[in-house]
């Protein structure tokens, strides 16, 4: 059975099982490697794509479900030009990624956030982000990075997160 | 390309005027020749063989580790871009392939020999001890903090500095000029009397044939401009727009994917399959029986057990038929195991004490308890824990007659790539592995089972396969974080002051002086007994200390406490003879603003753990309402020694934190029926956003020999976690994880209140 749909604004038609999880046919049949498997179960978030603009688990949402929505994944957020979203200038600016495997599923969770809430509280990235498992626990960054972009005048000096350094000796590592 | 013999990379590949000078490091120039078909491209040309040099002035540096967020391919580049005075902006970093070449010795020799001084290491007698172990050159490990502190400071720095002095040899032979007079700023060279400049690349091809010195002129540290400041990450950009490639990742024409299932007791083998189901299913192309298979080396033997694997034309297909395969397991004698028994049967082997073993003996531990005025006591234990790493464990092989290639993200790409010509029964040399970016690592991704798996499939197949775990078999397949008791007991003169400090635990592991307090109690009495379990060891994150931190942080305070005293004066008044210890103490109660009071429900709590050279302090602020826990904010001091990359460090320490809060808070694997209960996030729970504190990190460069970063972040955050809990609520926590306190219940009625 076959299901028309959007990705990242180009139609798509597949012709695959109506349950495949939308995660594996992004994966496997449009080799669009981005999103990523985390869980299966909708637990962590690594497989987030948007669709219509929604935040939504691609590992428990049936390809027959986004039969002519428009989906967008990690590979979509940039602009048509190529420009990054400003999500994901505030990731490199912010430092975010560690191993990077879940910042899909982040950026994905976060660009849908900002889309309907422009200037998010602390309680409402909270819930915006609950889903998104992080193990390399970059949760602080993230929300500095959400905050970021989500106030038009945040400065725009490099951002890095030492709170104080001292130097308590000469260092001599000969 | 050509081939070094074992004997001659071992010779050429050691020591010379007291410093160790690693791997090919200190090969002559022209053999590095044999390299540049691996990591070079056209156009440019390689140096050394740790740095290449292009015609357009870039310098790339050759990083023999693997990246799983730490940010080693940065702080490595920096090392070496600052000893070679590179423009920072013209740097560029690759990983090393897996070849024998950029084996890790010194990082793996460390690993081995870890919680010895660095400069015992070089010490003759232990290089001859390890030149015996021709397995060195399978070593390419990423794990132990060990990156920047052997790869780093050995290899990185010399492979700069030797470069940058072939360079000014190679402009002042060219310009006429003595070298001396050839200064070196910003990947070019100068001469200011004759007012000539010109960029590194203009003499590339006179260096490259030249030997590097293995004793290069490290630069004054007074004059670093790359280390010691933050510089961005590189790999960060490609994990913003979905373009950075794990493992998962790989695409090979013909491809097909596989899930795969074992014992869920540990050990056992296959009696029957049914897979009449599983094949009934549109899509499955075959399954597998993969048989049991062991691998050995320096650093220990991997089992992977009996496994059956479904292969499919897509993962889904693959994953769900193999729930629809019926096996019959044997049985390994440890199906009445559960975690309940564990820990019964640990109570009593430390009560036993049978051939207790000790790691520090010192003063006359029995005598003072006899005498004491006071002795408190107390036994703690922690639960197994899985690594839960995000990417779930996965692998991608193609394997032919009489080679194989591989692709999987790990943190020992030689020994997986000999571990997997192992089981092929294959030459290494005809092995290729493309060691990919892991998602998460934390001392997991350091044993081969499940690419070994992956290399057998492939080879039954006869076709690429990517074998993926699922989340269920990454939950119960692992290998564990152990579960540990430890028993305590402390003595007190009338005046309140500590006299005896005497410690019994169970099982040791590494590193060895995980257990070791750094305060000057007189007598002290810390030793382990054996009480040997079913469930596999792994290394995760911190090792040792991850549980053994938990244990003497919580117990010190309780001794505090017993003393009538303040949690951080009572610590640091034992600290007198340890002054960076206790600098990093008081830095991080400045911080935290220690003695300020806090309002009711709230608490305040700290810890102090050196660990993998670091020495970190932690203090966390809680507040308890209705039982309920929430962690406000942690502030960490780190004395480093150094801080080679200023961000990076600050990344790991958050890193180290929450991950060691999801274990304190969650982390929680049980057995029963000798089998593990949990399978997936919504029964083995991580920190999420909501619970994720403020971290604060404050870092002290000391001066002293560059400590590790990517662990010691963790230990310290379950102690002072439990200790504020206990500031702010009188409940003593002496298990985790915490969420199986009640913190409603009055704390008399407890039973676990100091």
């Amino acid at each position: 059975m076959s299901t028309t749909f959007r990705v990242n604004g180009v139609q798509q038609t597949v012709d695959v099982d109506p349950s495949k999880p939308l995660l594996w046919v992004i994966r496997e049949q449009l080799a669009l490697t981005g999103t990523k498997f985390g869980c299966g179960i909708a637990q962590c978030g690594a497989c987030t794509v948007q669709i219509d603009g929604q935040a939504t688990r691609s590992c428990v949402t049936p390809i027959s479900a986004v039969e002519g929505r428009e989906v967008t994944t990690i590979e979509g957020l940039a602009s048509a030009s190529g420009e990054l979203h400003p999500v994901q200038q505030a990731w490199i600016d912010h430092q975010v990624p560690q191993c990077g495997y879940c910042q899909s599923g982040q950026l994905m969770s976060a660009s849908a956030l900002l889309a309907s809430n422009p200037n998010p509280t602390d309680a409402e990235i909270d819930q915006a982000m609950q889903g998104n498992i992080c193990r390399c626990g970059m949760y602080g960054r993230i929300r500095n990075a959400i905050k970021a972009t989500s106030v038009a005048s945040s400065d725009d000096k490099l951002f890095y997160n030492v709170a104080s350094v001292e130097k308590t000796a000469e260092v001599d590592h000969g | 390309m050509g081939k070094w013999t074992r004997r001659a990379f071992i010779t050429t590949g050691l020591v010379a005027g007291g410093g160790l000078v690693v791997g090919i490091a200190v090969r002559p120039g022209n053999q590095v020749k044999g390299l540049a078909s691996k990591v070079g491209e056209e156009g440019g040309q390689l140096i050394h063989s740790y740095v290449k040099i292009d015609t357009d002035n870039v310098v790339t540096a050759i990083i023999p580790h693997s990246e799983m967020g730490q940010g080693v391919q940065t702080a490595l580049g920096q090392m070496l871009a600052e000893e070679l005075d590179a423009d920072w902006d013209l740097v560029r970093t690759e990983e090393a392939p897996a070849i024998g070449e950029y084996a890790t010795y010194a990082a793996g020799r460390s690993y081995l020999m870890a919680g010895m001084d660095f400069s015992n290491l070089v010490i003759p007698t232990v290089d001859g001890l390890m030149m015996r172990v021709a397995d060195t050159l399978n070593l390419q490990i990423t794990g132990g903090s060990m990156s920047v502190r052997t790869t780093g400071i050995i290899s990185m720095r010399i492979a700069g500095a030797a470069t940058r002095e072939m360079l000014q040899r190679a402009a002042a032979d060219s310009w006429g000029v003595p070298v001396n007079e050839v200064i070196t700023e910003d990947s070019h060279l100068i001469h200011a009397a004759s007012n000539r400049r010109e960029p590194y690349a203009a003499f590339a091809n006179e260096v490259a044939q030249m030997t590097p010195s293995q004793t290069p002129t490290f630069k004054d540290p007074a004059d670093y401009k790359i280390v010691g400041t933050h510089k961005p990450r590189v790999d960060i950009p490609a994990k913003v727009d979905g373009t950075a490639q794990f493992a998962l990742d790989v695409r090979l024409p013909d491809m097909v994917y596989a899930s795969v299932v074992r014992s869920p007791v540990p050990g056992g083998s296959i009696v029957s399959v049914d897979d009449s189901a599983a094949r009934a299913i549109d899509g499955v192309i075959d399954v597998v029986r993969i048989p049991a298979a062991s691998v050995g080396s320096m650093l220990g033997d991997t089992l992977s057990s009996e496994s059956v694997a479904v292969v499919a034309d897509s993962y889904w297909t693959a994953n769900k038929a193999i729930q629809e395969v019926q096996v019959q397991w044997s049985a390994t004698g440890n199906e009445s195991v559960s975690s309940d028994g564990i820990f019964a049967q640990f109570d009593q082997d430390i009560s036993a004490g049978t051939e207790r073993q000790t790691d520090r003996v010192q003063g006359e531990t029995e005598a003072i308890f006899a005498n004491a005025a006071k002795v408190i006591d107390a036994d703690y234990h922690v639960p197994f824990l899985a690594h839960t790493c995000m990417e779930p464990l996965n692998a991608t092989a193609i394997v032919n007659a009489d080679s194989a290639e591989i692709w999987v993200g790990c943190q020992n790409p030689l020994g997986f790539r000999r571990d997997i010509a192992t089981i092929l029964d294959m030459d290494p040399e005809n092995v290729t592995l493309h060691n990919q970016l892991m998602g998460g690592g934390f001392g997991r991704k350091a044993r081969p089972d499940w690419a070994m798996q992956t290399a057998f499939l492939a080879r039954e197949v006869g076709r690429p396969v990517q074998l993926i775990w699922s989340r269920e078999e990454d939950v119960r397949q692992d290998l564990y974080r152990p579960a540990v008791q430890s028993r305590f007991r402390a003595a007190f003169d009338a005046n309140d002051n500590i006299l005896a400090w005497q410690n019994t635990y169970t099982n040791k592991n590494e590193p060895i002086e995980a257990p070791l307090i750094p305060y000057a109690v007189a007598a002290q009495d810390i030793g382990w007994v054996s009480s040997p379990v079913h469930v596999p060891f792994g290394a995760w994150r911190s090792v040792d200390h991850s549980q053994h931190g938990f244990f003497t942080e919580s117990f010190i305070d309780e001794a505090a406490s017993a003393a009538g005293k303040d949690a951080f004066e009572f610590r640091a008044a034992l600290l007198n003879d340890s002054p960076r210890h206790l600098a990093v103490l008081t830095k991080v109660a400045e911080e935290a603003n220690w003695s300020r009071p806090l309002a009711e429900g709230r608490g305040r709590g700290i810890s102090l753990q050196e660990s993998f050279g670091s020495i970190v302090a932690q203090v966390v602020e809680v507040t308890v309402v209705n039982g309920e826990v929430s962690v406000d904010r942690v502030v960490a001091a780190i004395d480093p020694g150094l801080a080679v990359a200023l961000d990076g460090i600050a990344a790991q320490i958050e890193s180290g934190i929450i991950y060691g809060l999801t274990a304190a808070l969650h982390g929680e694997i049980t057995i029963e029926n000798g089998a593990v209960e949990q399978g997936n996030f919504n029964d083995y729970e991580a920190v999420r956003m909501s619970e994720a504190p403020v971290i604060e990190t404050h870092v002290i460069n000391s001066g002293h020999a560059i400590g590790g970063a990517g662990e010691p972040g963790t230990p310290g955050i379950a102690p002072a976690l439990a200790n504020a809990v206990f500031n702010a609520t009188g409940i003593r926590v002496r298990q985790l994880p915490l969420k199986n306190f009640d913190l409603n219940i009055q704390a008399e009625e407890t039973g676990v209140v100091a």
